[in-house]
């Protein structure tokens, strides 16, 4: 019984959640989405670059996107943070005179994410049947115009829900900042949850952190789901009038 | 459908390699303006690379293209394009927008013509093959017959000078074959100048006022339908007829 209480006591003290509740809504959950958010967008605009140069019958800038995404997938996403955060900071300081290390995060950030996007990307477009290029060009437009407007899009509807998937491993990801060292106002949800849970000595500040990292995963899982049924069994479409015709004049018949 | 004042193709000498494989070994084909022209042949002969490389999506090695007597090698190949309609086996019409986008596609971003202006030709356009109803519908919703009109639609709008024909029917259901081959004899009645690649030889035969046999990347025979079909002057032609016919 003492051993229950105390597994209790360590994982789901009520108090010590209260306590840490108002930093982690103020200070860790701001900060968590500004940093998942902002690596988002600028991990998606260069993924998409990465892509485009993949396919690109210029072999320098398939080499180029191919090192760079070996890489940046290839090395652990703590090293990468370090590198950039620890290496390029004194430099950053210098020149801007800034000390904030979220320039630095959301850039090892967006490093990394861009790789593995670039990747969904690549795979997304050259899943397009070649006719779709063939019949574009075919009409008069030029590759570039053809990729843009044809190409790209199909491709891009077809990888949504690993492109979800992606954004995701970021949330979770974006914890890994708080290794460059981070000021009481810039920490995100779990350097504040894991602050909390060593000055008490008990875990559950961590677990109400993970309970909020749950709130932003949860709902974009399902968002995977959803996309992904849908492209699947397609949107719901109204009968064909022609069937509906046929139909009704078996049913008379 | 008014009458086309352009359209005269004309193919000189063209040769094309893939690597060590030589697709097309200097064909000759001359389309005059307001006939249509069909290519017959086995499979893998090079009929539909012929095609394209008419339509420069794949450029020649060697040889000339002539549109009207004049040269169109140094043009630029996306205008050239604009001036030929292409038709595909598969369709190809783009399956993320509706009937009518698909329309009105190169309308808008190539012709530059405003939305009501792509609107109403494209809906003219999509009347003229009857599929003006399924405007909003997407292509997925459509039978093989109709996407297939639907492209034809598409090629249309843009008003071309000529019309190619990449095995159209090939990949259709038998009882929508007659449906699309009636367009295009329609089509070829109007007075547009027409390249058919075809299976089809009742249409090679009814329709085009040419035909040209291919086999292994070299225009054997060619000429007016009786010739070819009542009297093939080669085994190869012979041997070909009777197997498809």
């Amino acid at each position: 019984m003492d051993a229950f209480e105390q597994l209790g006591k360590t994982f789901f003290d009520w108090e010590a959640m209260a306590a840490v509740l108002p930093d982690l809504l103020t200070v860790g959950l701001p900060n968590t989405l500004l940093l998942a958010l902002a690596s988002g967008v600028i991990g998606t605009i260069v993924g998409m670059i990465l892509a485009i140069m993949g396919i690109s019958r210029n072999r320098v800038l398939r080499w180029i996107a191919r090192i760079y995404t070996d890489i940046f997938r290839g090395l652990p996403a703590v090293v990468i943070i370090l590198l950039i955060g620890l290496g390029l900071g004194p430099i950053l300081r210098q020149v801007t005179g800034s000390t904030s290390p979220y320039p630095l995060g959301i850039l090892a950030l967006s490093l990394i994410a861009s790789a593995y996007i670039g990747e969904i990307f690549r795979s997304g477009i050259q899943s397009v049947e070649k006719g779709q290029l063939e019949a574009t060009r075919a009409l008069g437009f030029s590759y570039g115009s053809s990729m843009r407007l044809v190409v790209i899009p199909q491709g891009v509807r077809r990888v949504l829900p690993a492109l979800v998937n992606q954004f995701i491993a970021l949330i979770k990801e974006s914890s890994l900042i708080y290794f460059i060292g981070l000021v009481a106002s810039e920490r995100e949800l779990f350097r504040v949850g894991n602050d909390a849970a060593s000055n008490t000595g008990n875990l559950s500040p961590l677990i109400a952190a993970g309970v909020l990292y749950l709130c932003l995963t949860i709902p974009l899982t399902h968002l995977v789901n959803f996309i992904d049924h849908r492209l699947r069994v397609g949107r719901k479409q109204k009968p064909e009038p022609e069937e509906l015709t046929t139909m009704s004049e078996g049913a008379r018949a | 459908m008014k009458a086309i004042e352009s359209g005269t193709l004309t193919g000189r000498g063209l040769h094309l390699s893939f690597g060590s494989n030589h697709v097309l070994r200097g064909i000759d084909l001359h389309v005059e303006r307001g006939t249509t022209a069909s290519v017959i042949g086995p499979s893998g002969s090079g009929k539909s690379t012929l095609l394209r490389v008419l339509n420069r999506l794949i450029e020649p090695d060697q040889g000339d293209i002539l549109l009207d007597g004049r040269s169109v090698l140094k043009d630029n190949p996306d205008e050239l394009r604009r001036r030929i309609g292409m038709v595909f086996q598969q369709f190809n019409l783009f399956p993320h927008k509706t009937v009518l986008e698909n329309v009105t596609l190169a309308l808008r971003k190539l012709r530059g013509m405003s939305a009501d202006e792509a609107r109403r030709k494209g809906l003219a356009q999509l009347d003229l093959v009857g599929l003006k109803h399924k405007a909003d519908a997407r292509p997925g919703n459509l039978s093989g017959g109709q996407q297939q009109r639907v492209a034809i639609a598409r090629a249309l709008a843009m008003d071309p000078e000529v019309m190619f024909f990449d095995e159209a029917t090939s990949a259709l259901d038998p009882e929508l074959v007659k449906g699309v081959l009636a367009l295009m004899a329609d089509l070829a009645s109007a007075g547009m100048t027409m390249v058919v690649v075809t299976h089809e030889m009742g249409f090679s035969r009814n329709v085009s006022d040419t035909v040209t046999f291919m086999d292994a990347g070299v225009v054997v025979e060619s000429g007016p339908p009786a010739a070819i079909f009542d009297d093939p002057r080669t085994d190869r032609l012979r041997s070909f007829l009777s197997d498809v016919l």
